[in-house]
């Protein structure tokens, strides 16, 4: 099994990374500056639903209910499809996946390819795939030609150039688009970004795309979008390739009632998308003349296995949770090293492709709660970052002199005794390193309390110590 | 006749309250437990510590030494067993016990300890819960001269839906003026043992909330959590700011006569 989540593997450690991102004020701007937007917008639309709660528990239960029977929707789907015409794959990882579809792609003598809406094509690195067996492929969303073009990882989940300012995506087209005289206005990037694709549109005859949702009950694939260039690619090539996420299947049809509601409003603050774009199979004098849908594995299985945290497959991607953390507005999405960032990304990446690769992700967060609040189908994320870490602890990925800690602080709160005995010493001990009533510098672990932050002395009697003598002397 | 009604009550709503500290207010913040004892006494109730409290096993739980909370877990249970109604002056603490402990006690697979867990959740409030929606008083008879801004804090916020609580108790305290926060519902970026492993990110989150502390020119910022306050009063006296970190309680404990020392 080669199960992955892009390069995180090999990306360097949460603290490490985010050290040199929160140094990075364009990047902390850039990134303060679009999720104020999108969350301002998002708290607006979802004031106006009065059910908003409700739908929040049918998002959660219409997701439970799909996991705890997913090999039956799984089947239904595949059956549904392949009766309307579609072709189904299954994937148990990301080799695989690439295999069948630069097979799919390469049964078409195709040397090109355009691609939408796929995060999961970065999560299985499709494009290194595809390049690797002589393909080039063409992102065709706006934010992910941004990436593309600027040789960059996507930094969140919905908005993936969402680091990119309006002057560094000018530099991005002006350079490699060849536009010298490129202009800075949107509609001067915009208009660059559609002449460059609508030749792709019209010319590449194979198409690469994502899914928001897929329908087990009639088969059918669905994808929101704002730009239309989904529907370019869904429609205009000759061959469409869907590559889906196991966890994307709904039941029936009318679920989408739910579904589109919660997603637009979650992700980008709109009360519905600009495309909905559901298509069944293929149909005479229409769309794509071939259609496959990948059924993509990468670890999801695993992830079923745990009880508690399994309700991370729920998630729909909307991103409002990136949006709400403090820490990804601090970060932006590169500190977390994997495609998928923020909240989700951290209780997602470790689990898909093991804690030994990710043992910081889930203690990338404060535990605050903003995620949680908004999440559209009830993700309890704080919980699962909890358990999480436990697993991390459990699997001895922890930093030793953590766990020595941790021991002896376990020890030491056992009894009041000790505690007293502990509370005694740490008198004594912060002497040497305490100046007119101040803690400045601390010694091993704790300096990284005092690199930022004063601490104040222990103070000479403890609450229990002022209430032994209390009970001691006679009450007025 | 009016008189002998209101004395009759109160003699019936005296409560016995039993006061869990936290390990770190017991270490840390003594004042803070005085000023919680000095408020209830003056409501007219009477407190009681008992000595064999520890440690609710919150900052073991949360980082992942799930295991090593469990007979924190046991010790508090035990303690706590036969008290009415208990206080603790921190709600990330209160969080803890109320939305980890049930989860805890499952995995246990002791069913007394579940038992003992269902019996104490109802008995558990934080302070402002206990003083608001138990004794149902708002005006507990403080005096505070100063401009204060409140810092909501993530477990009181998000966990414990403590709403305008705080902020209801603050209004009635004579001479006190509540100054606004700003981006009041954003972390601070303290997070418990994140503070140190993230202490990049803790710093980053911590310089946006004294931003907003600062523009408001209160004196005192004051919260239900000292933990948040001793995040945010360490980066104040860094950076030599001069406004002072109090918990609720100790502005609550206040009087003509002075605070609580």
């Amino acid at each position: 099994m080669s199960i992955r989540v892009g390069e995180a593997a090999s990306a360097p450690d949460f603290p490490v990374a985010a050290k040199k991102l929160v140094s990075n004020a364009q990047v902390r701007q850039n990134v303060r500056r679009a999720t104020d937007v999108i969350r301002n917008k998002r708290a607006r639309v979802v004031a106006e639903v009065d059910d908003w709660e409700q739908l929040r528990e049918a998002g959660h239960e219409i997701k439970e209910h799909v996991l705890r029977h997913l090999d039956f929707y799984l089947q239904q789907f595949e059956a549904a499809c392949t009766r309307a015409g579609g072709v189904v794959h299954w994937a148990s990882d990301a080799d695989e996946a690439n295999r069948i579809i630069v097979d799919l792609v390469r049964a078409q003598e195709a040397t090109e390819v355009i691609k939408v809406k796929t995060m999961t094509s970065d999560e299985i690195r499709l494009n290194p795939a595809l390049q690797a067996a002589g393909i080039t492929p063409y992102e065709t969303d706006l934010a992910d030609l941004i990436v593309q073009l600027g040789e960059d990882q996507p930094s969140h989940i919905v908005v993936p150039a969402l680091h990119r300012n309006r002057m560094e995506i000018r530099r991005i087209f002006s350079e490699k688009m060849n536009l010298p005289e490129l202009g800075y206005q949107p509609e001067d990037l915009t208009d660059a970004a559609r002449a460059y694709l609508r030749e792709k549109f019209l010319r590449v005859p194979v198409a690469i795309s994502g899914a928001n949702f897929a329908i087990a009950e009639t088969g059918a694939v669905c994808v929101v979008e704002s730009e239309g260039n989904a529907r370019m690619c869904l429609s205009l090539p000759r061959v469409l390739i869907t590559l889906v996420g196991i966890e994307k299947i709904i039941p029936k049809f009318r679920d989408l009632e739910v579904f589109l509601q919660l997603l637009p409003r979650s992700a980008t603050g709109e009360r519905m998308n600009p495309y909905n774009s559901i298509w069944t199979g293929v149909s005479p004098g229409g769309g794509p003349r071939e259609f496959h849908v990948v059924l993509l594995d990468n670890g999801r299985t695993n992830v079923l296995s745990d009880d508690v945290s399994r309700e991370t497959l729920d998630c729909i991607r909307c991103g409002a949770c990136l949006n709400a953390c403090p820490v990804y507005r601090q970060t932006g999405g590169h500190a977390y090293g994997s495609v998928y960032a923020g909240p989700i990304g951290a209780i997602l990446t470790p689990q898909l492709q093991g804690m030994q690769h990710s043992q910081t992700l889930p203690y990338a967060s404060s535990l605050c709660g903003a995620c949680y609040d908004v999440c559209p189908v009830k993700i309890n994320i704080p919980e699962i970052l909890v358990h999480l870490r436990g697993r991390v602890v459990e699997e001895n990925h922890a930093p030793l002199v953590e766990k020595l800690a941790m021991k002896a602080a376990a020890f030491a709160l056992e009894t009041p005794e000790r505690l007293s005995l502990a509370q005694k010493t740490a008198r004594i001990a912060q002497l040497p390193f305490t100046h007119d009533g101040v803690i400045r510098h601390l010694p091993g672990m704790l300096a990284g309390w005092t690199s930022i932050r004063d601490l104040a002395p222990v103070p000479k009697q403890s609450f229990r110590e002022w209430w032994a003598k209390r009970q001691k002397e006679p009450r007025l | 006749m009016c008189a002998d009604w209101i004395l009759q009550t109160s003699i019936e709503t005296t409560l016995h309250i039993s006061l869990f500290i936290t390990c770190y207010n017991d270490t840390l913040f003594p004042r803070t437990g005085r000023a919680v004892v000095a408020v209830l006494e003056r409501l007219g109730h009477t407190v009681e510590f008992r000595q064999a409290q520890t440690c609710c096993g919150q900052m073991h739980y949360n980082t992942g030494y799930q295991a090593e909370a469990m007979p924190l877990m046991r010790h508090f249970l035990e303690v706590f067993r036969d008290d009415e109604t208990i206080c603790i002056p921190s709600s990330s603490c209160v969080a803890m016990i109320r939305d980890h402990y049930p989860k805890m006690a499952a995995v246990s697979g002791d069913p007394a300890v579940s038992r003992a867990v269902h019996k104490l959740l109802p008995r558990i409030f934080e302070f402002s819960e206990l003083l608001v929606d138990k004794l149902g008083v708002t005006d507990v008879g403080a005096f505070f001269p100063h401009s204060v801004t409140l810092h909501p804090s993530c477990h009181s916020l998000r966990s414990l839906h403590l709403g305008d609580k705080p902020e209801r108790l603050l209004k009635q305290v004579r001479g006190l003026t509540l100054v606004d926060l700003p981006e009041a519902d954003e972390c601070c970026g303290f997070g418990g043992t994140f503070a140190i492993k993230n202490v990049e990110v803790s710093a980053a989150m911590l310089s946006d909330k004294l931003r907003c502390v600062l523009g408001t020119r209160a004196e005192i910022c004051t919260a239900a959590d000292n933990s948040c306050l001793m995040h945010i009063a360490g980066a104040l006296s860094r950076q030599r700011a001069g406004i002072r970190c109090l918990h609720l309680s100790e502005i609550l404990a206040s009087t003509e006569a002075g605070e609580v020392s």
